[in-house]
């Protein structure tokens, strides 16, 4: 195992690929090889590509890819995809839009999928991504189709967020509104070569206005603008005050390349904010933070799992509870009670 | 400790087009059968070169290799395949596989070079899928 990380850290992309898979895998010893990568993390700059499925995020994804190698710098990539709830099967797609840099191994591009149990994904993700880091990638993109809280907390791995929109599509945007509004950093209207891409723009922009207008600003939004007084800012023509961040929003043709490189500079640029507010610092402290009470939640959930299994699995409480004879707050409570009194000890 | 991460290895598969051969129906309904029965699988898209293929199987680390070739020129093809992955150290412990139209006289060959297995036409999915599963490499 500690081999394994060795190899990783010399540069051998099969070491890395194996690291990630027994990431993903949680074989035995995963937590060792992952706590072994830890202190070799942090050198990396982590972008979140998310939107609606045919955005372009894939496409996008590959342009970023093909600049930053121009650039000389390397480039590792986690795309993530569904996989059925069914047969736990999936098929990755993502590598096919790959087109610009194929054949090219300083572009690391992993497909994964969404296995496994709800915070499990983001688990993975994190880990993977430290393993891209302690490799040595300049550049580490996680790219995900943006659809619930699964995702939200997927992306919430990475220190900048795109959130990608096409045009015209004003059932996207009423979506965004949800929730996926909050988490963008820079705001990407793809495919503007399209009709309706100014539209689009438009709308993002009064959405974004609105945000900053409204009373939560500060305390909504995962990258917490954390400025409170975010009453009559003006997007548009406050450039002073350099505590908050108003998401940019830039047009995109990802086929093409149009808009790749402004693009690439917004993400520069909410960098260097990030950098500038403290809140790269702070940010990452949550984010270990959150990391810390997941594995917590994980572990609580395992030592559960093996209490249930001492008593010889659910099916008698199951029993009883309906034939009325006990309540699930009952049996819950039970079972927990011998976990509990080594909390109080 | 050990309990909590003896989570079931998922099998990763890499469905792979290479050369000139445009005809990929076949690996779509491998790729579909083959998520059905819980794999993950990898596709390459059309045209791709034998250094793509073994770029995608390295990076993503896949158990088994699929490669379908209908245009005969997997006697070119699939040794650099090979040759490629033995230079990543990964030609070892992959489940290589070939499908397409492959002609007795070459099986043998392919075999030799290291080819796990070979499903031509009429090959049922349920035995393939069987395939993969018992040979699938443990990690």
């Amino acid at each position: 195992m500690r081999e394994l990380v060795e190899q990783l850290l010399a540069g051998k992309h099969r070491a890395l690929a194996r690291v990630i898979s027994k990431i993903e895998d949680r074989s035995p010893g995963y937590r060792d090889l992952v706590s072994d990568l830890h202190p070799h993390t942090g050198n990396a700059t982590i972008v979140g590509i998310t939107g609606s499925p045919g955005a372009g995020k894939s496409t996008l994804v590959d342009k970023m890819a093909e600049t930053y190698r121009e650039r000389g710098e390397t480039v590792g990539v986690i795309a993530i995809d569904p996989s059925s709830p069914y047969s736990g099967g999936a098929v990755l797609g993502d590598r096919i839009r790959m087109a610009s840099t194929i054949g090219d191994m300083d572009v690391f591009f992993r497909s994964m999928s969404a296995r496994g149990t709800l915070g499990g994904l983001s688990t993975a993700t994190t880990d993977a991504v430290k393993a891209l880091d302690a490799f040595g990638k300049d550049r580490i993109i996680i790219e995900t189709v943006g659809a619930g809280q699964n995702e939200v907390d997927i992306v919430g791995t990475a220190d900048t967020i795109a959130v990608l929109v096409p045009p015209s599509s004003g059932d996207d945007v009423q979506m965004l509104k949800a929730g996926i509004l909050e988490i963008g950093d820079v705001f990407v209207v793809n495919k503007a070569d399209l009709d309706g891409a100014d539209r689009t723009v438009q709308e993002l922009r009064e959405m974004v206005h609105m945000r900053d207008a409204s009373p939560l600003a500060g305390t909504a939004g995962h990258h917490g603008v954390d400025s409170g007084s975010a009453g009559e800012r003006d997007p548009e023509t406050d450039d002073s005050d350099d505590e908050a961040w108003t998401p940019p929003i830039v047009e995109t043709v990802a086929k093409t390349g149009e808009g790749v490189e402004p693009f690439l500079e917004t993400l520069v640029d909410h960098r260097a904010w990030l950098e500038s507010s403290g809140e790269l610092d702070s940010q990452r402290r949550e984010r270990y933070e959150e990391e810390v009470r997941r594995l917590l939640r994980e572990g609580a959930g395992e030592l559960v799992r093996a209490e249930i299994d001492r008593h010889g699995g659910l099916d008698g409480y199951v029993e009883a509870i309906a034939a009325k004879e006990t309540d699930p707050y009952v049996v819950t409570e039970e079972l927990l009670a011998p976990l509990r009194g080594t909390v109080d000890d | 400790m050990s309990t909590q991460d003896s989570e079931d290895q998922t099998i990763r598969c890499l469905v792979a087009k290479v050369g000139l051969d445009g005809h990929d129906r076949g690996a779509h309904v491998i790729a579909r059968a083959f998520r059905d029965a819980g794999f993950e699988v990898v596709y390459s898209g059309l045209h791709k070169s034998p250094d793509e293929i073994v770029q995608a199987a390295v990076q993503e680390d896949v158990d088994v290799l699929g490669i379908s070739i209908l245009s005969g020129a997997h006697n070119t093809l699939v040794p650099k395949i090979a040759e490629g992955l033995e230079s990543y150290d990964a030609f070892e412990d992959t489940l290589v596989l070939v499908g397409g139209i492959v002609p007795d006289d070459d099986r043998e060959e392919l075999y030799e070079m290291g080819v796990d297995g070979i499903f031509g036409p009429g090959s049922s999915m349920g035995e393939t899928i069987e395939f993969v599963r018992e040979n699938a490499p443990e990690r």
